[in-house]
């Protein structure tokens, strides 16, 4: 299993008390801020999409020492590197040596606005009629994978519920590879607290996530 | 600055950089970033700064109070906001990056909802603004799933026995809002009054709203 996913913390033990913030302030220093706008900016060049910045995030061999925006800029550098739009020299320098490479679209300022505003949609037109509907029992995928995915390591093979249909969405997993938006029905999905982790879970509770329809079987 | 990693407080500092400069090693590199991405024209300097400005001074979890203000008082308004989501809250100007596709999940003396994303950070950016720290760490992501109640129990939220909880973990592109319950004794209180009342929190989950 070479993809290794350091971000799928569902369910793991070992992390401690919740620290609450003391503020509201969005960024905790200048540098967070900066980073911030350089991967929305880089973003809308359109040389990668969201799947791969998530992925390129959560494959960081030291995710768990890095805090959230070391992860943003890590993972900015390496998404960088790959697509040679810098080299490693140039990071070290902090100046431009090789010409740049061409990119789809710069985003100026007067774009942001309605940039935001549109955001990124992933509904798509479906291609097929959805394999689930409301109410119909579903197992989960039980098997890990080698590449990003959005099914976390807490929810595999376990028995739950349809409780919504979202339409065709693009699906991260293979977004995330360069294969193209490829549409697959989305679904909430709800399981019984007690099915993902037993006597300990109060009888009632429940916890539900939004499932690409590759992710699940019927029961 | 991570709450959750002590250490990031040491290791980004950086006195042995020549002494005359007070940057951390990590301001240092993201200048040097920026340098390279601005000479190599891939990005505008005019919009990093309206991107900044835009989530620390516009977008933010007051736009949230507004929209359960609204349908605390407006019961149409309120079933619009549990049906479509992403258009009751458009119809008050708010939608679009890590927004557009919006579900609002409604607290009742049956039901508690609390909002995660295990994976990542996924959050409705619209209407409550970037995510607090706490929401990305380890902690919260790791146990909410598991022992919400333990969790809630450290925000000082204690539920009935007779609520249940669920928790929705934000694994695709549909953000979720929480409804808090209206506090009793508001009967009187206007649209932005009410709104003053709504926290952050209470719209993830991990608080509940009081007069």
């Amino acid at each position: 299993m070479s993809y290794v996913n350091h971000a799928d913390l569902g369910g793991l033990e070992g992390f401690g008390r919740v620290v609450m913030d003391d503020d509201e302030e969005p960024f905790h220093g200048e540098w967070e801020s900066r980073v911030h706008a350089l991967a929305l900016a880089m973003g809308a060049t359109g040389c990668w999409n969201l799947d791969m910045t998530r992925s390129a995030r959560e494959t960081l061999p030291n995710y768990d020492h890095l805090s959230y925006y070391e992860k943003w800029l890590a993972g900015l550098e390496k998404l960088l590197l790959e697509k040679s739009l810098v080299t490693h020299d140039e990071l070290a320098a902090g100046r431009a040596r090789e010409a740049p490479l061409p990119v789809a679209q710069v985003l100026r300022a007067d774009q942001v606005p309605a940039v935001l505003a549109r955001g990124a949609p992933t509904m798509r037109p479906a291609n097929d009629a959805a394999r689930f509907q409301c109410g119909d029992k579903v197992r989960t995928r039980a098997e890990a994978v080698s590449h990003h995915t959005r099914l976390p390591g807490y929810l595999r093979g376990k028995p739950g519920v349809i409780e919504r249909v979202h339409g065709a969405h693009v699906f991260a997993d293979r977004h995330s590879q360069g294969r193209g938006e490829d549409p697959e029905w989305l679904y909430t999905v709800a399981f019984e607290a007690a099915a993902l982790w037993g006597q300990e879970a109060k009888p009632g509770d429940s916890v539900s996530f939004d499932a690409w329809q590759p992710y699940l079987e019927r029961a | 600055m991570s709450h959750d990693h002590p250490l990031d407080h040491d290791h980004n500092r950086n006195h042995a950089q020549g002494g005359h400069s007070e940057l951390s090693a990590v301001e240092l590199r993201v200048r040097a970033l920026e340098s390279v991405l601005s000479a190599k024209g891939y990005v505008d300097a005019v919009a990093l700064d309206l991107l900044i400005d835009t989530y620390q001074t516009k977008i933010g979890p007051r736009n949230g109070a507004r929209v359960i203000a609204r349908a605390w008082v407006d019961s149409r308004y309120r079933e619009r906001l549990r049906r479509d989501a992403t258009a009751a809250i458009a119809e008050l100007g708010y939608g679009g990056r890590q927004g557009e596709h919006m579900i609002a999940v409604e607290n009742t003396p049956q039901q508690h909802n609390l909002v995660v994303c295990t994976l990542c950070s996924c959050y409705p950016w619209p209407v409550l603004g970037l995510p607090p720290v706490w929401y990305k760490s380890a902690p919260y992501r790791s146990r909410v799933v598991r022992e919400p109640r333990a969790v809630l129990a450290e925000f000082g939220v204690q539920l009935p026995a007779a609520t249940a909880i669920r928790v929705w973990d934000s694994t695709a592109e549909v953000r979720y809002l929480v409804i808090p319950m209206r506090p009793g004794g508001t009967d009187t209180l206007d649209e932005s009054e009410l709104a003053a009342l709504v926290t952050r929190d209470s719209m993830i989950g991990t608080a509940l709203c009081h007069t």
